[in-house]
């Protein structure tokens, strides 16, 4: 079993997400230098490990991982021995042989980064899995809103909209229970068909199918990525009908407030969720998104195997536990 | 718990980081090309009573500070607890940087403190202000400007502010 994981939201807690935020300052600054290295992670292994495709979460990690000194490894599940037929956790117990600090797994099924956290010592850091959660996305867009709006104490009075697919996007699961610990006002804005069955106040502090009615009286607007895969199941009558009742439309940008921020996961479907050129929004924060993706996933790779908690197991121990980890 | 012993006062460190801004000035011949970096946490109000004294004696240097805790060679030993952010808004390359830090231990911080002042630049000179000098050093470091030498045992806590000195 792994010592310390970040598998959802909960496993930070407030207290923890406040930490990872001031660390990602750290970070930043070293972002910021000519040469942005450390060798805080020196002597340290981290392998991504991807099961579903993904560019920018997967390179953003690596760059984390690299910027502070660590050694990083790449499995794409697509040139791997799964094709073989080898077992997820056959293939995790045989990276975590190589003697592995920390796993980043993203998956298409909700709940594979807990398994594998079950199987290794490692740490493991969730990058995504199914509809369930997407930890540091959540924390890079608290980042994102702390830093343009110099939030540091917390989200107190802020309020947001998220606008879109809400019942098939872990980002919006994540982001929301992140936002919402903060003490952030969270509208979820969507058709009923893309609600979560549990969207009543337990997910969100507000619902509500009528975009204009929000949009004049928030601090920031998340759009999610709208699928195409959503038509094909008849969740939404058309792309076209969307945008028009849930799209950021050169109309509706003219209703933000001058200090409102705009929001997007990426990658973004223009002319759908996105109907106007971010970069004439003034409060357009999706390329700082990105930016900050990195110094936040920095801060949660250090948080994790740098700040002195249990270290991570040598290659023997790595090997014992999977008769601990079969008790799971 | 051994009882609290105040070693400095408020006035003696006042006289203390004098004599030090003084002795910067001296050393340097002038403060042409003299920096102040102080190292998070302790080192930061010392850097500025530093800067201010030396202002008042010579002309203005620029400060700043550094924090170190992505550069200790105790990471994954212990709790990390970074300070403020690192700020130096100013080139390094060429600088006579002086780095100030409150207490003098084993070197460590110190030691993780030149090499973070390295990714900044390649200062013409790196010397060291403490005020106070505990002893105990694990590493080849010694200080160039200290306000107070003080024998300590390795289990006592130093703490040093402009407050005044501590033991206990």
């Amino acid at each position: 079993m792994s010592t310390r994981s970040l598998l959802t939201i909960d496993d930070l807690g407030t207290s923890g997400i406040m930490r990872v935020l001031d660390l990602a300052d750290h970070m930043a600054e070293v972002n910021r230098r000519p040469n942005p290295k450390v060798p805080a992670l020196r002597g340290k292994t981290v392998c991504n490990v991807f099961f579903e495709d993904s560019t920018r979460t997967r390179l953003s990690f690596e760059t984390a991982a690299k910027r502070l000194s660590a050694d990083t490894m790449t499995f794409a599940a697509s040139q791997s021995s799964i094709n073989k037929g080898e077992s997820l956790r056959d293939t995790i117990e045989t990276i975590a042989a190589m003697g592995v600090d920390a796993f980043v797994v993203r998956h298409k099924s909700s709940g594979a980064p807990q398994l594998i956290a079950g199987w290794t010592q490692a740490s493991v850091i969730n990058a995504g899995d199914g509809w369930h959660a997407h930890p540091t996305q959540a924390l890079l867009d608290a980042y994102t809103v702390r830093t343009a709006l110099s939030r540091t104490g917390g989200f107190d009075g802020l309020r947001m909209a998220i606008v879109g697919d809400v019942k098939h996007s872990r980002v919006a699961r994540s982001t929301v229970q992140a936002f919402r610990m903060l003490g952030a006002h969270v509208t979820v804005v969507a058709p009923r068909t893309l609600l979560p069955p549990d969207v009543g106040d337990r997910f969100a502090d507000a619902v509500t199918d009528r975009l204009d009615d929000v949009i004049g009286d928030i601090d920031v607007l998340y759009l999610l990525r709208m699928q195409q895969e959503r038509m094909n199941e008849a969740l939404v009558p058309s792309l076209r009908e969307y945008t028009t009742r849930f799209g950021l439309t050169p109309q509706r940008a003219a209703m933000l407030g001058p200090q409102t921020l705009v929001m997007h996961p990426g990658p973004m479907n223009r002319g759908v969720e996105i109907a106007v050129d971010p970069a004439e929004l003034p409060g357009a924060v999706i390329t700082q998104q990105v930016t900050n993706g990195i110094a936040v996933r920095m801060a949660v790779l250090f948080d994790l195997l740098g700040s002195g908690g249990p270290i991570a197991p040598t290659t023997d121990a790595a090997i014992d536990v999977t008769t601990e980890g079969s008790t799971e | 718990m051994v009882a609290a012993k105040q070693v400095l006062g408020p006035d003696d460190v006042r006289r203390a980081v004098t004599r030090m801004a003084h002795e910067i000035i001296e050393r340097n011949r002038g403060v042409d090309g003299v920096v102040l970096v102080g190292i998070q946490h302790g080192g930061v109000w010392l850097a500025a009573s530093l800067a201010e004294e030396i202002a008042r004696i010579d002309t203005p240097v620029p400060v700043g500070s550094l924090d170190a805790s992505l550069y200790r060679d105790d990471i994954g030993l212990r709790p990390v607890a970074p300070g403020a952010v690192s700020d130096l808004n100013f080139d390094v390359d060429g600088v006579t940087a002086v780095l100030v830090d409150d207490v003098l231990f084993t070197g460590r911080t110190v030691r993780a403190a030149l090499d973070a002042l390295a990714d900044y630049g390649r200062p013409r000179a790196v010397q060291l202000a403490v005020l106070v000098d505990r002893g105990h050093r694990e590493l080849p470091i010694r200080p160039d400007f200290v306000g107070k030498n003080l024998p300590t045992s390795t289990g006592e806590d130093v703490s040093a502010t402009a407050e005044g000195v501590v033991i206990s």
